[in-house]
């Protein structure tokens, strides 16, 4: 089966700013898959571009066997089927909540993709209820709280039910009920059709929320394997500022060794 | 320390989100306002403010004011409200505006200030405009307080107002409270990090390089929501739900606001 995004050789820039350099990987239907690098390694871009939001100055991205390009996009038929497949919750959910209430906001993804009314209703009232954000229905997001906010983001996507669900940095600026309820969310998801890649540097929880890992450094991918194979290759983390040195004393003897930070554990 | 201009008019606006919330509040409660449909309540008002700009006679703009004040009564919107925050306001622009034609207007003469005469043509003219102002705005923000924001944009879309400029309405009321509370951030930071007092040309300096950063702020995160909106279908014609429906009482105030509207035009020729 051919994978369902392939990049080949990708480089992308902001104005000057190398942001992806030569990047390539390929992405299986149903795979979870976690991006993990330091501040600045690509993450963010990587996701954008697989959500076709900017494109490719070289390298191709292949959706499905279909070149993304802004060409391709401009094509009302493949730019619909192509959001109704894919949807990318942003790192910050105020971005994401541009409508007056709770409500449209949810509303906002089926109504562009022209669903009938009462299929509207129902899915965005389903939705509400899901996410356990009934009660904030018509509640404006200027009085929502960081956490509130982050479950009517991950709401508005989640209500047109799409096939591949982009994730940037979802558990950030979480409390940790907030953080285990996304987590839970994305848990569910596993054995499902739904190919769920999610963009995070803490490594504390992609063993909970992907299979694969891909660690960025620098606009390209530095590593690609299992959660486990992963956590153990220090030197990897500790070259991709993934982990740094940590230094304490026993008794009198001072050592050093890989130091990973984690609110639900701490790795020593 | 002492805030300068900027930092008072930022803070000014965040206690206009303080009051923001506070409208949606009255928005909530029961009253005359507020069971109506909020196209009958945008289209009465609406009426009533035209009403008002073309009453030309006193009592007719008086008998509008008076009934203003009965519609806040029965909507339970506080009188305390209205005055702190519209009437005073008011008073305050439209009495230096009016002041002139105290002497200004040809007439017979009721009092003289040195080389000023106060004409009774003068008081009146000036005394119309002042009411017909207060009456004109207290309409307006009976409908800000007893509609919630986003039924007033669905009524101005039921109203057929373009799609586009409602779009834009939503997201600069979402987004203006957004960055000022990011700018009322940015001061308190700066403050935290200053001690003493700025000389003038400094602080004209840190203002002018606030309002740079903030303004780039602005401009990012505009694209960032583009991008957003485009990530969730958009493709430049924004759908949205308009499920408003009309009942006999909304139909009964829509003729109450019609007759008083028309009745005031007639009578204030």
């Amino acid at each position: 089966m051919p994978p369902l995004f392939e990049l080949r050789d990708v480089c992308f820039n902001y104005d000057d700013i190398p942001a992806l350099r030569g990047l390539s990987l390929a992405i299986a239907q149903g795979e979870r898959v976690a991006l993990v690098g330091a501040n600045g390694s690509g993450k963010s871009t990587l996701l954008r571009l697989l959500d076709a939001l900017c494109f490719a100055s070289q390298g191709s991205v292949n959706f499905d066997g279909h070149p993304l390009t802004a060409e391709y996009l401009a094509d009302d038929q493949f730019a619909f089927a192509f959001r109704r497949r894919v949807a990318l919750v942003f790192q910050n959910p105020d971005v994401q909540l541009f409508n007056p209430t709770v409500f449209d906001e949810v509303a906002f993804a089926p109504l562009q993709l022209q669903w009938p009314k009462e299929q509207v209703l129902a899915r965005v009232s389903a939705t509400l209820e899901l996410m356990g954000i009934a009660h904030l229905r018509d509640r404006p997001p200027y009085r929502l709280s960081g956490g509130e906010k982050k479950r009517v983001a991950l709401a508005s996507v989640l209500v047109i039910d799409p096939d591949v669900l982009l994730l940037d940095e979802p558990t950030a600026t979480l409390d940790p009920r907030s953080q285990s309820h996304v987590i839970d969310l994305i848990q569910e998801w596993k054995g499902s059709s739904k190919t769920v890649i999610t963009a995070t540097h803490q490594l504390e929880i992609v063993e909970d929320i992907a299979d694969r890992v891909l660690v960025l450094e620098a606009g390209t991918v530095a590593a690609s394997g299992t959660p486990a194979e992963i956590l153990a290759n220090h030197d990897l983390l500790l070259r991709a500022n993934l982990v740094h040195a940590h230094r304490h004393s026993h008794g009198g003897v001072v050592h050093s060794h890989p130091h990973i930070h984690s609110h639900s554990k701490h790795e020593h | 320390m002492k805030r300068g201009f900027l930092e008072a008019t930022t803070m000014g606006f965040a206690r206009a989100l303080t009051r923001a919330m506070l409208s949606e509040q009255i928005a909530r409660q029961r009253g005359l306002l507020q069971s109506l449909d909020p196209r009958v309540r945008l289209f009465g008002l609406f009426l009533l403010v035209l009403a008002v700009t073309l009453s030309r006679k006193m009592t007719v703009v008086a008998a509008l004011f008076a009934l203003a004040l009965a519609i806040a009564l029965l909507s339970r919107v506080r009188i305390a409200t209205l005055a702190t925050r519209v009437w005073l306001v008011v008073l305050a622009f439209t009495g230096v505006i009016a002041f002139p034609a105290i002497f200004v207007t040809p007439g017979h003469p009721v009092a003289v200030l040195g080389p000023l005469t106060i004409t009774e043509q003068g008081l009146r003219t000036a005394a119309l405009l002042i009411l017909r102002v207060e009456a004109a705005v207290t309409f307006t923000t009976l409908l800000v307080l007893c509609t919630q924001w986003t039924h007033v944009l669905k009524a101005l879309r039921a109203l057929r107002l373009p799609k586009e400029a409602i779009t834009m309405l939503a997201m600069t009321h979402r987004y203006v409270f957004l960055l000022v509370e990011t700018a009322s951030q940015m001061f308190e930071s700066r403050r935290s990090r200053t001690v003493g007092l700025l000389k003038p040309a400094e602080q004209r300096h840190m203002a002018a390089r606030t309002a740079g950063v903030l303004l780039s702020k602005s401009v990012s995160l505009s694209n960032e929501v583009y991008l957003a909106m485009q990530s969730r279908g958009f493709r430049g014609d924004v759908q949205v739900l308009s499920d408003f429906r009309l009942t006999m009482w909304d139909y009964c105030g829509l003729l109450l606001f019609l007759l008083a509207g028309a009745i005031a035009v007639w009578m204030g020729r």
